[in-house]
């Protein structure tokens, strides 16, 4: 039976000594995959805690698939999966020991845990590798098992706490492919964090975005990307004269003739779509031109261009660049957020 | 990712995801889940072959001489065992506390080291919940290691048809040894093991403790003219360690040995009463402290 709301915090606040990490943080998540977005400190890991019922909130309310979690965080937890963003396997054991052991401490029975660790493990594509100790396996098999020994117990809900660190593409690929399917085939609600920004458009339903301990934005996947549509255009330079800037010059006649141009810092122009015809003028614009076309690919907003626009319009609520000058921080986050649209652009 | 290829040609459906329906079992189960997979692990029991070596080399040097002492007073027609049940633990106490140090960081030093913890507190069981089970499992692993020994050298008693009553009596005089060991043991070694994540420094850590502080005591003990001629009051050395805590308190609680001039006993009048409050606050202060230790993780 779906559950009308997963999370429901109202006003919950959390203070350390010296530290607000949650400040007055009000959301509501539905049923689906919802990503929570923040940077390194932004509150995500102390939220989790406080959503787990491990830690009290200093003020606010919450509940998690209608338990409260100030009184009932023995059944939140019975009905929660939670994957930490540490390492948290012992080497000299095997998956299938460990996850086995973790069903019962979930409160499976013996047969059923083992039944279940089959099941589970196979789901998250680990197979003859799960007989053998943990020590020697890779980051990818590591984070399936973390995966597996969250979803062992069939919960409503998993908290997934950065899953895709330290991937490679490929393995996060699958790693996000996986969290699709956990609510797609599994029906299992889930929310994941992270601090890669293009991650989360293919995978989540809903976004929230947290920074400092304050909700800066919660809203549904497809309303931060938007409906508009890009068209990204790469030319080569002119073939005979050096000089020639033909990006200039493209994005001069582009604009001539009705359309939005705009760069996005290194080579390629995005060119709004108008409509089909708006292939036709790019590519007569660079044909007149003598240039050759290396890219004309159709995208979409990214999640991420949301948040280099926000920087632009409003440097206060950019959740990178905080107001005490973490330039290495949001040197970093700058950083993902590009391995992250060249990864997408592959 | 619906079918898979094995290597022999062979194909495996994926029937795919399957809810569960069946019982959760909820925190007690989970305890009670915990403490056997510790016990287990005291062992070396699930875990590599390697690491069943030390436990089970102290388990039968420990039981060794016991059934050495069966064997002889069956075959040597003597009248009475040739140690006593409380004396045995006493004279063998070096192997229980390698024991300890060995396997106390083997149950919390690794949840540490591993980041295990979380795992465990994102589940039904509670940090409460969780030393239980943990001292549960150290104190049940240290009895067996202290009473298979005992039960041994019973055995032998009654095979050889030593007097029972008074075999069983001194048997049970063995087992409350053994239970003061292992509930001060268990205390201890546990709150150290679960202040560093790496299992070595525990195990240095526990060692030092038993074995200096059996060091001191016994050079107190001498200082303060325990050794011939006897003065009573010296025997308040005995509180320094652990190991002769129980030792002296089980001595004077039954009147054992006390012929000998050698046996460590509680001093006479408030000894026993003191004795005992130490002990009692040794366990629950380091219950207690390792209780506290789990707060924050």
């Amino acid at each position: 039976m779906p559950v009308p709301t997963v999370i429901k915090t109202d006003g919950l606040t959390k203070r350390f000594p010296g530290v607000t990490a949650l400040d007055r943080l009000t959301v509501e998540v539905e049923p689906g995959v919802v990503g929570l977005v923040g940077a390194n400190g932004a509150g995500k890991s102390t939220l989790i805690k406080i959503l787990l019922g491990l830690s009290p909130a200093t003020e606010g309310t919450g509940q998690v698939l209608g338990l409260d979690i100030a009184t009932q965080g023995p059944a939140i937890r019975e009905r929660v999966g939670y994957m930490p963003e540490h390492d948290c396997l012992p080497p000299d054991v095997s998956a299938t020991e460990f996850v086995v052991h973790m069903a019962r401490m979930s409160g499976l029975p013996a047969s059923a845990a083992r039944e279940r660790t089959a099941d589970t493990l196979r789901h998250v594509g680990l197979y003859e590798e799960r007989y053998r100790p943990m020590g020697g396996y890779s980051t990818g098999m590591k984070q399936r098992v973390k995966l597996a020994q969250a979803l062992v117990h069939d919960p409503q809900l998993v908290l997934l706490d950065e899953p895709t660190n330290g991937l490679d593409p490929v393995g996060r690929d699958e790693m996000l492919g996986l969290i699709r399917r956990i609510h797609a085939d599994f029906g299992i609600s889930v929310l994941v964090t992270t601090h890669l920004l293009g991650e989360l458009e293919r995978t989540c339903d809903h976004l929230v975005v947290i920074d400092g301990g304050k909700l800066l934005r919660s809203s549904s996947t497809a309303s931060f990307t938007g409906t508009t549509q890009l068209l990204a255009v790469e030319v080569t330079d002119h073939p005979v004269d050096r000089t020639f800037d033909a990006d200039a010059v493209l994005t001069g006649r582009l604009t001539a003739a009705g359309l939005t141009v705009r760069t996005d810092g290194s080579r390629i122009l995005l060119v709004e779509l108008a409509g089909d015809d708006t292939y036709d003028t790019v590519r007569d614009a660079v044909d007149d031109l003598g240039l050759g076309l290396v890219r004309l690919e159709q995208r979409r907003h990214r999640v991420a261009e949301i948040f280099s626009t926000r920087t632009d319009e409003d440097g206060d609520t950019d959740p990178h660049a905080d107001a005490d000058g973490h330039e290495y921080e949001a040197g970093r986050a700058d950083a993902y957020r590009a391995a992250a649209a060249g990864g997408e652009q592959a | 990712m619906t079918t898979r290829s094995d290597a022999h040609g062979g194909v495996i459906h994926d029937i795919g995801y399957r809810p569960y329906a069946g019982p959760r079992l909820g925190r007690r189960y989970a305890t009670r889940s915990l403490y056997v997979q510790s016990l287990r692990a005291a062992f070396g029991l699930g875990r590599s072959g390697k690491s069943k070596v030390l436990p089970f080399l102290l388990l039968g040097g420990m039981t060794a001489p016991a059934l050495g002492m069966l064997a002889i007073a069956l075959f040597a027609q003597l009248d009475e065992m040739p140690m006593d049940y409380p004396g045995y633990l006493a004279a063998f106490a070096v192997l229980p506390q390698i024991f300890l140090a060995a396997q106390a960081p083997v149950l919390m030093s690794r949840d540490l080291r591993h980041h295990v913890v979380p795992l465990y507190f994102s589940r039904p069981a509670t940090r409460g919940d969780y030393v239980a089970a943990k001292f549960a499992a150290m104190f049940s692993a240290l009895m067996i290691v202290l009473a298979l020994p005992l039960l041994l050298l019973f055995t032998g008693a009654m095979l050889a048809k030593f007097p029972v009553g008074e075999n069983l009596l001194h048997l049970l005089y063995g087992l409350l040894a053994a239970v003061l060991y292992a509930l001060v043991y268990s205390a201890l070694g546990l709150l150290i093991a679960a202040a560093t994540p790496r299992r070595g420094f525990g195990v240095a850590a526990i060692m030092g403790v038993l074995m200096i502080s059996f060091a001191v005591a016994n050079i107190t003990y001498a200082l303060n003219g325990g050794f011939d001629p006897t003065q009573e009051s010296a025997s308040w050395a005995f509180l320094i360690s652990p190991s002769t805590l129980v030792e002296a308190l089980v001595n004077q609680l039954f009147g054992l040995d006390a012929d000998s001039p050698s046996a460590l006993h509680a001093p006479d009048g408030a000894g026993t009463a003191v004795f005992t409050a130490v002990l009692l606050a040794l366990t629950a202060g380091g219950y207690a402290l390792t209780l506290r230790r789990y707060r924050n993780v």
